[in-house]
């Protein structure tokens, strides 16, 4: 299991990398679909089945497919991956990432000083104890979800209509 | 089974965190932005997991299905802004939408 976990993570971020250097947007979103299957079998390795599932079916699923659908419906074409390739210069990923190799080298740090004695995933907690939770002492979050995912349908389908002023 | 090392899998979380936050910062395109804010969420997502196993509680769970329905929220109010933008300004260069009055 623990042999799993190293070579999942190494996938994320290999694909996660992949992702975020693509001009074209369908191999980009076909390489961050890979990058949360991994991340999926990480959750399962780290004793989450429930949060592995809905990973699959909502986050490489559901979000995915909207942004499939979303960059069929922008018909983008060849030429917008010319123009994407001359957007994507060597030299702007410079600033940044040297940035956050910093930032990263600093939470490095402070994991090591944690590293030892703190074992993830020794126990699986099934969805069983999740739903418990959820219905229990988190109902408060439950129904402000239902409130949010209400003001997200809301908005996507006003924004979505199209501009009838004109 | 002994498990991993809970900075093991907070490494990871904040590898993928980074890489997301180097893609919002790096791309011009709106699309790739949105994909990269997702690749972000997805990380905490992952520690929240992390942290939940270590201490063997259903909480980390929890937190990530409230991550998940915020990421299933922004992602669709997120496209459909980028399509009404796409609609009106023919790009979906980030720079061409600094009007507000446009």
């Amino acid at each position: 299991m623990t042999a799993a976990f190293y070579v999942s993570a190494a996938i994320a971020v290999l694909s996660t990398v992949m992702a975020i250097t693509r001009a074209d947007a369908v191999h980009a979103l076909l390489y961050l679909v890979v990058s949360l299957l991994a991340a999926a079998s990480i959750f399962y390795v780290l004793g989450a089945p429930f949060a592995a599932v809905l990973e699959v079916i909502i986050y490489a699923g559901a979000i995915m497919v909207l942004f499939v659908f979303v960059v069929m419906m922008l018909n983008l074409g060849q030429a917008a991956t010319i123009q994407e390739r001359s957007w994507i210069k060597p030299r702007m990923w410079i600033g940044p990432a040297a940035l956050m190799a910093v930032l990263m080298a600093e939470v490095a740090y402070v994991l090591w000083a944690s590293r030892k004695g703190n074992f993830a995933g020794a126990n699986v907690i099934e969805a069983e104890q999740v739903g418990i939770a959820f219905f229990g002492p988190y109902l408060l979050a439950v129904e402000l979800a239902s409130m949010l995912l209400l003001a997200g349908l809301v908005a996507a389908c006003h924004l979505g209509r199209g501009d009838e002023r004109k | 089974m002994a498990g991993i090392p809970l900075s093991h899998g907070l490494l990871v979380a904040v590898v993928l965190f980074a890489l997301g936050l180097v893609g919002v910062l790096a791309r011009r395109n709106l699309v790739f932005m949105l994909m990269s804010i997702e690749i972000m969420l997805n990380a905490a997502g992952l520690a929240f997991i992390a942290g939940g196993a270590r201490w063997a509680q259903p909480d980390g769970q929890i937190m990530f299905i409230l991550v998940l329905t915020l990421a299933a929220a922004e992602v669709s109010v997120g496209l459909a802004l980028i399509l009404a933008l796409y609609h009106r300004l023919e790009t979906l260069d980030a720079d061409a939408a600094d009007k507000l009055k446009g």
